[in-house]
C-alpha cells in the first residue's frame, strides 16, 4: 500500500526514531516535573511508551512490500551461501548451462525452420495456391514448383480472393562467360512480387510489372549478400550489366539484408523477372509457386472455396498435350486450394523436422539428467547443512520460509545457468547451421534470438529450477531440529529413508542415460550402415558432373556429335579409366519417370539415358544379355536394359531378353516400344535409403529430345578432386564456352547423408555426455553414502570384516540401483524407440544388440564409478573412523 | 508474522477516528495526542503510548494528516501533526458512520419497549 515510501523506508525509519526520542524526552521531563528522580523518570517514560524497536519495526514493515523484501533477503542470503562453496556453484552452473544451451540451440533451429514468419509486413496475410494432394508426379517438377505458368496466368486473371498475387520459382543458372562463368541461385519472379510482399529496396529499385515482358530479360536485382560478396557492395550505376545465361541483364537494385526470398534456409543471389518466350509456355513444367495477399476479411477457407469453383475451368483449359486418357482425366479433376504461406516454404522442414523434434527431446533428457545430478548435489549439501537448518528452525524460522530460502539458491543457479546457456546456444546454433550446410547447398538461417527463444529459455529455466530445487528444499525443511542437533550427523548407520531420494535420482539418471545411450548407438550404427551400405555400384574413384554447351552457339543437329567429342576428350585425359554420359546421376536425388506398359501390366518405371560405357564405368554388371554399343543409334531399334525389380513387376519373372514394353506418350516423348536386351541386378536409384523401383536404361542416342547438355560419370585412378581439376583445365583450354561442373561422387553421396550425420554426431555426443553425467552422479551418491556410513564400516572392520566384504557390500548397494535403472531404462528405450523408427536405416528401434551393448557399457561405467568409493571404504582405518566419534 | 487480533486491532478504526478528532481543533505532537487519548478513552485504546505511532504513520500515509517539525510549549523539538482537508472529510464520515453503528447496537441491546 505504501509503495511510494518503499524506496525511502530508511529515511522514514530515522525520522520515526527521532520522533520517538522526542516523545521519551518529553515524557521524562514531565516525569521529573512530577517529582521522580531522573533515572527512574527515564525508565518510567520507556515503560509508558512500550518497546521502541517493535514500533519502529511495525512502521518499517508498513513501508515495505512483504514478499519482495523477504525474496530479496533470500536471494542475498543464497548468493552468500553460494559464494561460500564456489566449486559447487561452478559445477551446477556449468552443467545447467550445457543442458539449457543444447536445448535452446535446438529450439532456435526449430524456431528458424518451423516457427518464424517471413520478414515481411503482415506475413499472416500471405497464402499459397496449390493443387490439393499435389500433382501426382505429372510432368516435370522443379523444387518448390507447385503449378505451371499457364495455370498461374489463368488464376491471376480470374481470382477475387487476393489483393495481389505473384508467382516465383528458384533455379540454379550461370552468370559470366567462359572461364569466369559461375553458377548462381536464381529467383524468378513476376513483376508484382516485391510490391505484394512490400519488400523495400536497399539500393536502387526492385523489379516492377514493367520489367516483365518478352524474353530475354533485361533487368534484375541482387540480394544484399550477393551484392556484398560478388559485386563488392558498389553503388549500382545505371547501365551496370551482368551476363546471365548468354543475355546481358542490367542490375537495377539491391534487396534489403533481411530479405532472402521465400524459401527459408536458401538465400538467393539474383532475382530476375519471368519473361514470355517466343514459343508457348509449357503445360507440363510445374515450376512456379503461386502466392498472394488475402483481401481484408478473406479467410483461407473462403479463398479455397473461391479457388475450388475456378478449378475445373482452369484445369480444363490447360491440359498438357500428348497424354493418355487416364492421366488427362486425373489432371482435369485437380482442385486448387489456398494454404498459409506466412512462414515461406522450405526443404529443411521435410529433411529436419522429425530430427529436430527428436533432438529437442534428447536434449531435454540430457537436461533432466543434469537436474537429477544437481538435485543430488543439493541433497548432499542439505544433509551437511542439516544443523544450520535445524538451528534456523529452532530459532523460529517457518518451514515455508526455509523452503523459499533454499529455492532462492536454486533460482540463482538456474538463472545463472540459463544466462550462460543462452549465450552458449547462440554460438551452438550457428555451428549447427554450418553443420547442415554442404558445398552444394549452403544454408542461411536467421537464428537470432526472438521472443519465442527467450520464452523457451525462461520456461526451461523455471522447469529445471523446479526439477532440481523443489524436492531437496521440501526435504530439508522436514528436518526435526532436536533430532538433527542431537545426532549431529554422527549416526551409527545412516537411516535408509535418508537416502531414498538420492537413490531415486540415481535410478532416474541411469535409466535416462540408458535411453540416450541406446539412441546414440542406434543413430551411430544407422549412419554407419548407410556409409558402408553397398548401393550396387561403384562409389569411390567416381567423379560426377554436368556439361552444358548452350553458350557455344551450335545448331541443335550438332549437339549429339559435340557431346560425343567432349566425352572422348574426357576419356583421353590421363588418369581417367572410363567415362560415360547419363541423363541423370544416381543416388543424388534426381528422378526421371515415365508410364510403362508390358503386356497387361501398367505402371511407372524410372528411365535413364546413358552412353555405352555407363555400366562399365559404374561397375554395374550386365548379368544377362548385352550392354549398349555404338550400334544403338537413333535410327536402330529402340532398346532397353532393365533391372530385376522391373522384370518381377512387369514380366512376372519370365525370361525378359527379347521381350518388349511400351513407354507411354508424354509431352515430347512419343509412345515407344522398347526391346529388352539386357538385365542388371537391383541397384539403389536416387537415394541410399529407398527401396529399389523398377528401373530401365536406354541408349542416350535414342533420347527423343536431346538438349545442349549432359550428365557425366567419370571413373579414374586419380582422386576425383585432382581429376576434376585436370578435366576442367583441358576443356576450358579447348572449349571455353562449355559449362563444366564436376564433383566427387562419394562426397556428394555423403552430403546427402547430412541429416543422418548430424543425428549420429549429436546423439553420440549427448549419449556420451549422459553417461558421464550418470557416472558422476553415481560416484557422488555412493561416495556420500560411504562417507555417512564411516562409523558403521569402521565398526565392521574392527570386528573383523574382510576388506573384500566391505567392497562387496558397497558394490551390492550400487549394483541394486544400477539394475533397477537399467531395467527401467530398457523399457523406456523400447517406448522411445518408436519415435526414431523413421530415421533409422537398416536397424529396428528395438535392436537387441544395441540394447545389450548400451546396458553393458553403462554397467561397466557405473561399476567403475562405484568401485572407487567402495575401495576407499575398505581402506578405512577403523581406529581413525571410530575415534572421530 | 501474523499478529494476534487484539483489542487495539478491533478498535483500530476507533483509534484512527479519535486521533483525527483530537487533531480537529489544531495541530499537536505525539506526546500530547497520546495523553489526550489516554484521558478520553480511560486507557482502553492506548495501553502503551508507542502503539500510537504506527497509527499516525498510517493516517499520514493515507493523506488524512500531515506532519512537520516544530517546537513544543516547553521549547523542545517535536513532530507536529495537523488535519488535512481529506482528513476533515474522513472524520465527519467516520463520525456519522460511528453514530449509526452505535444507534444500531443500542437498539439491539435495549429494544424499544412496546
Amino acid at each position: 500500500m505504501s509503495s511510494r515510501r518503499f524506496f525511502k523506508r530508511r529515511w522514514w525509519d530515522d525520522e520515526r526514531a527521532r520522533e520517538i526520542a522526542a516523545y521519551l524526552e518529553n515524557e521524562t521531563a514531565d516525569n521529573i516535573a512530577r517529582g521522580m528522580p531522573p533515572t527512574e523518570a527515564a525508565a518510567a517514560a520507556r515503560r509508558k511508551f512500550g518497546n521502541p524497536g517493535l514500533v519502529r519495526e511495525e512502521i518499517y514493515r508498513m513501508n515495505t512490500i512483504g514478499w519482495l523484501e523477504s525474496a530479496w533477503q533470500d536471494l542475498r542470503y543464497g548468493m552468500r551461501t553460494l559464494r561460500l562453496s564456489p566449486g559447487f556453484a561452478a559445477v551446477a552452473i556449468v552443467s545447467l548451462a550445457l543442458g539449457i544451451g543444447a536445448n535452446t540451440a535446438i529450439f532456435q533451429l526449430l524456431d528458424a525452420v518451423r516457427l518464424r514468419s517471413l520478414p515481411i509486413q503482415n506475413p499472416q496475410e500471405l497464402a499459397e495456391v496449390k493443387i490439393v494432394g499435389g500433382n501426382h508426379g505429372m510432368g516435370r517438377n522443379q523444387q518448390y514448383g507447385e503449378l505451371t505458368r499457364p495455370i498461374w496466368q489463368l488464376i491471376r486473371g480470374q481470382q477475387h480472393a487476393f489483393s495481389g498475387m505473384f508467382a516465383w520459382s528458384v533455379n540454379r543458372r550461370y552468370v559470366g562467360r567462359g572461364a569466369d562463368m559461375r553458377s548462381f541461385r536464381g529467383l524468378w519472379v513476376t513483376g508484382d512480387f516485391f510490391r505484394v510482399l512490400r519488400v523495400q529496396p536497399w539500393r536502387g529499385r526492385l523489379l516492377m510489372p514493367e520489367d516483365e515482358g518478352a524474353c530475354p530479360v533485361t533487368s534484375a536485382v541482387v540480394s544484399y549478400a550477393y551484392w556484398q560478396s560478388h559485386l563488392a557492395g558498389r553503388e549500382p550505376e545505371p547501365g551496370f550489366k551482368l551476363e546471365v545465361d548468354n543475355d546481358l541483364v542490367e542490375i537495377v537494385g539491391v534487396t534489403r539484408p533481411d530479405f532472402v526470398g521465400l524459401s527459408v534456409g536458401d538465400n538467393f543471389d539474383i532475382a530476375l523477372p519471368f519473361c514470355q518466350p517466343k514459343e508457348v509456355l509449357q503445360r507440363d513444367l510445374f515450376d512456379v509457386s503461386v502466392m498472394g495477399r488475402l483481401k481484408p476479411g478473406w479467410t483461407l477457407a473462403r479463398a479455397s472455396a473461391g479457388m475450388q469453383t475456378l478449378s475445373s475451368g482452369i484445369f480444363e483449359a490447360t491440359v498438357p498435350p500428348g497424354r493418355d486418357a487416364r492421366s488427362t482425366e486425373t489432371y482435369k479433376h485437380f482442385r486448387l486450394a489456398a494454404y498459409p504461406a506466412g512462414q515461406g516454404v522450405s526443404w529443411l522442414r521435410e529433411s529436419y523436422d522429425d530430427s529436430l523434434w527428436l533432438l529437442l527431446g534428447i536434449t531435454g533428457l540430457v537436461l533432466l539428467i543434469a537436474c537429477a545430478n544437481l538435485a543430488n548435489l543439493i541433497l548432499a549439501r542439505a544433509s551437511t547443512r542439516e544443523r544450520e537448518l535445524a538451528v534456523r528452525l529452532a530459532l523460529g524460522a517457518s518451514r515455508g520460509r526455509l523452503v523459499r530460502q533454499l529455492l532462492a539458491e536454486s533460482a540463482l543457479l538456474a538463472a545463472a545457468g540459463t544466462l550462460l546457456g543462452v549465450a552458449l546456444a547462440h554460438s551452438l546454433s550457428r555451428v549447427l547451421v554450418w553443420a547442415i550446410s554442404t558445398e552444394g547447398s549452403s544454408v542461411t538461417l536467421n537464428t537470432g534470438i526472438d521472443w519465442r527463444v527467450l520464452l523457451f529459455a525462461a520456461g526451461v529455466a523455471i522447469l529445471t529450477c523446479a526439477a532440481f530445487g523443489v524436492l531437496p528444499a521440501l526435504r530439508a525443511s522436514q528436518a526435526q531440529p532436536a533430532a538433527a542437533m542431537k545426532a549431529g550427523g554422527r549416526g551409527m548407520t545412516a537411516g535408509r529413508e535418508r537416502f531414498s531420494l538420492q537413490r531415486l535420482m540415481v535410478v532416474t539418471q541411469v535409466s535416462v542415460s540408458l535411453v540416450l545411450l541406446v539412441g546414440a548407438l542406434l543413430f551411430v550404427r544407422s549412419f554407419r550402415n548407410l556409409l558402408t551400405f553397398d548401393p550396387g555400384m561403384r562409389e569411390s574413384g567416381i567423379t560426377t558432373g554436368f556439361l552444358g554447351f548452350w553458350q557455344s552457339n551450335l545448331p541443335p543437329r550438332r549437339w549429339v556429335e559435340f557431346k560425343r567429342e567432349l566425352l572422348d576428350e574426357i576419356r583421353a585425359t590421363p588418369g581417367v579409366l572410363n567415362a560415360a554420359a547419363t541423363s541423370n546421376a544416381p543416388l543424388l536425388g534426381s528422378s526421371w519417370e515415365h508410364g510403362v506398359r508390358a503386356g497387361a501390366v501398367e505402371g511407372d518405371a524410372k528411365f535413364t539415358w546413358v552412353s555405352p560405357g555407363y555400366f562399365d564405368t559404374m561397375g554395374i554388371p550386365v548379368v544377362r544379355g548385352r550392354g549398349f554399343g555404338v550400334n544403338d543409334t537413333a535410327a536402330s531399334t529402340k532398346v532397353a536394359i532393365v533391372n530385376q525389380t522391373f522384370v518381377r513387376k512387369f514380366l512376372g519373372g519370365a525370361d525378359p531378353i527379347g521381350q518388349t514394353f511400351r513407354g507411354m506418350q508424354e509431352g515430347d516423348y512419343p509412345t515407344t516400344l522398347y526391346e529388352i536386351v539386357g538385365i542388371i541386378p537391383d541397384t539403389q536409384y536416387n537415394d541410399l535409403r529407398g527401396k529399389t523401383p523398377p528401373m530401365t536404361f536406354e541408349p542416350d542416342l535414342q533420347l527423343p529430345a536431346p538438349g545442349p547438355w549432359t550428365g557425366l560419370m567419370v571413373y579414374s585412378s586419380a582422386p576425383p578432386a585432382a581429376i576434376g581439376a585436370t578435366i576442367k583445365r583441358r576443356l576450358a583450354a579447348r572449349h571455353p564456352d562449355v559449362i563444366v561442373e564436376l564433383s566427387d561422387f562419394q562426397k556428394d553421396i555423403r552430403d546427402e547423408l547430412v541429416p543422418e550425420r548430424l543425428m549420429a554426431a549429436l546423439c553420440g555426443s549427448f549419449g556420451v555426455l549422459a553417461a558421464v553425467l550418470a557416472m558422476v552422479g553415481l560416484y557422488g551418491v555412493i561416495s556420500f553414502i560411504v562417507a555417512r556410513r564411516r562409523n558403521e564400516i569402521g565398526i565392521r572392520l574392527a570386528l573383523g570384516a574382510e576388506r573384500g566384504q566391505v567392497v562387496a557390500m558397497v558394490m551390492r548397494e550400487a549394483g541394486r540401483l544400477l539394475l533397477i535403472g537399467v531395467v527401467t531404462g530398457a523399457a523406456l528405450s523400447l517406448l522411445a524407440g518408436r519415435g526414431a523408427r523413421a530415421l533409422l536405416f537398416g536397424l529396428k528401434p528395438y535392436d537387441p544388440l544395441t540394447l545389450v551393448a548400451a546396458g553393458l557399457l553403462l554397467s561397466s561405467i557405473a561399476a567403475a564409478a562405484s568401485f572407487l568409493p567402495a575401495r576407499r571404504a575398505s581402506k578405512l582405518d577403523p581406529m581413525a573412523a571410530l575415534r572421530d566419534e | 508474522m501474523g499478529k494476534k487480533p487484539t483489542q487495539t486491532d478491533i478498535l483500530q478504526g476507533t483509534l484512527d477516528m479519535l486521533i483525527l478528532q483530537i487533531l480537529a481543533p489544531g495541530a499537536a505532537h505525539g506526546h500530547t495526542i497520546a495523553y489526550a487519548i489516554e484521558r478520553r478513552s480511560e486507557e482502553v485504546l492506548l495501553v502503551e503510548h508507542g502503539s500510537l505511532y504506527p497509527a499516525l504513520h498510517r493516517l499520514e500515509d493515507r493523506g488524512w494528516i500531515a506532519s512537520f517539525w516544530g517546537t513544543s510549549e516547553n521549547n523542545r523539538k517535536a513532530r507536529y501533526y495537523r488535519l488535512t482537508a481529506a482528513g476533515r472529510k474522513q472524520l465527519s464520515a467516520e463520525m456519522s458512520r460511528w453514530e449509526r453503528v452505535v444507534r444500531a447496537v443500542n437498539q439491539v441491546l435495549r429494544p424499544v419497549q412496546e
